[in-house]
């Protein structure tokens, strides 16, 4: 092969090249997709993906955000924010309301990670989406490692790992029957320092919790959380004001932030290469349980 | 553990490249702890990930730190100490983005392995020096072979093990490149380690001061993977219509897609198929603005000086130098069903590039041992796992290229119109 250029491509612009193709392969092949959109990080990028995937076209289909109702109020605005400059169609589904409404029990101690997933299917379910982007990425934790790019679910949302679908080459296999629904990740291949990277190389601003700012924090076995309307400060316990930053944002109740001092993109960049803690080993409360913590609940139908 | 010192310690940037390589090796030859080691290495290992894998390591009762049980993530995996399923691990040095498909070896696993090598760049097949070859490592170097990935590194392991004997590894080295002179293998590396140890892995040892070659590190940062991709062949399968609906937009008509091969340029001449049409390209535009050339891996919407009807699953050309239009597939395939196996007579959906279709098959020629690449001709069907030649009858015309030439055009896979499971691989030898 004669070769005078180099036809360089960086890792970041092959990234994005995989994940576009992989958003237009969805919108071609399935009839009502929708893009799992809670205001974090992952999903930002994602939204941005989607915007380049179909300019300049609209985003083509709506985005939809599981809502525990244990929300930051920064990411919230930014979330209707951002939907309403893409002109978005927005799907809440709300974990309280699936409360009040006696659908789902709120569990003893109070967190809701666990029963987000029940009122997801029932959103699935109510708007027949037959695909749904997530935001998962497979360096987050080991199971995810084994997911697939298109990742089937049975009828009642069920994830079994032993059971998936080989995928070759960029050969998607979206096939499914009425009621079943594939999971899309577009973001799979992709590291917390790439996500980063693409941040400032895309200038996508984020909710300002993502940023070194100073707030009351409680510390409990390590994490640092913030003293809010969800965690209140338990006997003993002190609060001090502390700068930190958030490196996940889910559940407010759950959600640890990080000591920090990180208050451009540059700066997180050059924290997140020098950091030795994975982002979910640093800030969720949730992925504690047990080393399976994650397989079970994905097992349930969980992202 | 001794703790290797990269040479570079400088953090990975926004501008590497990306190296994609699978690993295979039998059971127990170390391809776990190998992982793990470079993971270490790189510093990608984060300390929760260690403190997690100490404290199971200690709960089995394993004397070292088991770097194994990193890469294994499922339950029944550390329940049973083995691999299941294809793992995904990504780390990266100053100058490269690595993602490895980490692909069980058993025999039961070729489905993954195929699996990990179809988008790989480079293979690793790990050997244990006290056993040599094996029937799993000619296995793992004919799949290389088949899937055409264009680079493999042959590490054999536990050289600690043979007191880091020379001849042991002369022996081995010899013999497997004799083998994989047989198999169109064009590039092969061979490197002594130990991956428990960390000999070869990111620096050069000095326990081989024998051995001139790189650390296996050093070689996968450099391998020269630019020129593999085919940049001669212009193949553009059409994915998705971008069609505006809006007021400020209007007569936008673009086709998005990724480039498979070949470069394109606003003003060349191309066809169309399978209408066979000719046009222009007009421009070349990306969500960042128009562009002067597109290439492999490049997403983009190419827009055409000629109204002409396009769809998804079409492909775009060059009037020259165009890929078969064809219904008659010759085919190596890999059955990966474990429900039915493949049988003539028997129809199937397919996907190639972004074009479904129905086939039926319509005969196979030959089913191949993968261990001694026997020929069986007496064979009536294809099991879970086993490969052969098959020919297929598709519904519409595929828009094809040997898949030797081209990895992206060449290559497809079949699909149960029951179950939707994805049920087998191919490769395409011939299409007319
Ligand atoms: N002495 C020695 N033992 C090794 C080496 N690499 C792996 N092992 C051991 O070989 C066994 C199998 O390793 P593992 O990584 O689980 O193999 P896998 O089945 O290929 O993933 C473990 O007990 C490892 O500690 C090596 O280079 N030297
Ligand atoms: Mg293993």
């Amino acid at each position: 092969m004669s070769q005078t250029k180099p036809y360089r491509v960086s890792h970041l612009d092959a990234l994005e090249a995989e994940s576009i193709f992989v958003m237009r392969e969805v919108m071609a092949e399935f009839e009502r997709p929708v893009l799992l959109f809670s205001g974090g990080k992952d999903s930002i990028v994602m939204l941005r993906l989607a915007e380049k995937a179909f300019a300049p076209a609209r985003i083509p289909f709506p985005v939809m955000h599981v809502d525990t109702g244990h929300n930051f109020a920064e990411v919230l605005e930014y979330r209707d924010q951002r939907v309403a400059g893409l002109g978005l169609n927005l799907v809440v589904a709300s974990v309280q309301e699936a409360i009040d409404s006696g659908h789902v029990r709120e569990l003893p101690d109070g967190t809701r990670n666990r029963i987000q997933t029940p009122v997801l299917l029932a959103a699935v379910e109510k708007y027949r989406f037959d695909a749904l982007f997530g935001g998962a990425r497979r360096d987050e934790e080991k199971a995810r490692a084994k997911e697939r790019m298109f990742s089937f679910r049975d009828e009642f949302g069920q994830w079994d790992p032993k059971n998936q679908r080989p995928e070759l080459w960029a050969l998607y296999n979206g096939r499914h029957h009425p009621g079943e629904s594939i999971r899309v990740f577009p973001l799979s291949n992709w590291t917390e320092l790439d996500v980063w990277h693409y941040i400032a190389k895309e200038r996508i601003p984020l909710p300002s919790i993502y940023y070194a700012h100073d707030r009351e924090v409680v510390e409990r076995d390590g994490m640092f959380y913030a003293v809010n309307e969800f965690i209140r400060l338990r006997d003993g316990e002190t609060s001090e004001v502390r700068r930190v930053r958030y490196r996940t944002v889910g559940d407010a109740s759950q959600t640890a932030a990080v000591l920090s001092e990180a208050d451009t993109v540059d700066k997180v960049i050059d924290e997140v290469a020098a950091t030795r803690i994975t982002e979910r080993g640093a800030t969720r409360g949730d992925d504690k349980v047990s080393e399976a913590a994650m397989e079970d609940r994905k097992r349930e139908g969980y992202f | 553990m001794s703790q290797a010192v990269l040479e570079n310690e400088t953090a990975p940037s926004a501008r590497m490249d990306l190296l994609r390589f699978a690993t295979a090796g039998s059971v127990d030859d170390g391809k776990s702890t190998l992982i793990g080691r470079l993971l270490y290495d790189t510093k990608t290992i984060f300390a929760d990930q260690l403190e997690a894998v100490e404290a199971a390591s200690a709960s089995r009762g394993d004397e070292y730190t088991n770097l194994a049980l990193l890469t294994d993530g499922l339950r029944a995996e550390r329940e049973q100490g083995i691999t299941i399923d294809v793992a995904y691990r990504y780390f990266a040095t100053p100058k490269r983005k690595f993602i490895i498909a980490d692909t069980p070896g058993h025999i039961q696993y070729t489905r993954n392995m195929v699996t990990g090598a179809s988008t790989a760049d480079l293979a690793l097949i790990l050997v244990d020096a006290r056993k040599g070859l094996v029937e799993q490592s000619r296995r793992h170097a004919f799949l290389t072979s088949l899937l055409r990935v264009p680079h493999l590194v042959l590490c054999i392991n536990k050289m600690d093990l043979v007191d880091w004997d020379k001849a042991v590894y002369d022996k081995i080295a010899d013999e497997f490149t004799s083998f994989a002179a047989k198999l169109e293998i064009t590039d092969l590396t061979i490197i002594p380690v130990s991956a428990l140890n960390g000999d070869n892995i990111a620096s050069r040892s000095e326990n081989s001061p024998w051995y001139d070659g790189p650390s296996l590190l050093h070689h996968l940062e450099h391998v020269h993977i630019a020129s593999d991709r085919n940049l001669v062949d212009v193949r553009f399968p059409v994915q998705y219509v971008i069609r505006p609906q809006s007021t400020t937009v209007t007569d936008y008509r673009g086709y998005a897609g990724q480039v498979a091969s070949g470069v394109l340029k606003p003003g060349d001449e191309v066809m169309v198929l399978p209408s066979g049409m000719t046009s222009t390209i007009a421009a070349i535009d990306t969500a960042d603005g128009p562009v002067d050339e597109a290439f492999p891996p490049m997403s983009v919407t190419v827009r055409l000086n000629d109204e002409i009807d396009i769809s998804r699953g079409d492909m775009i050309c060059r009037p020259h130098n165009a890929p078969a239009v064809a219904q008659d597939i010759e085919a190596m395939v890999c059955w990966m069903d474990e429900t039915a196996p493949l049988r003539v007579g028997a129809k199937y959906a397919i996907k190639h590039t972004t074009r479904s279709a129905r086939t039926v098959v319509r005969g196979l020629q030959y089913r191949l041992d993968v261990n001694t690449l026997h020929r069986d001709e007496q064979a009536d069907g294809l099991q879970l796992n086993e490969i052969g030649r098959v020919r297929l009858r598709t519904t519409v015309p595929l828009l094809a290229d040997e898949y030797r030439r081209n990895r992206t055009t060449g290559g497809f896979i079949l699909v149960d119109e029951s179950t939707n499971r994805t049920v087998g691989a191919g490769m395409i030898i011939e299409a007319q």
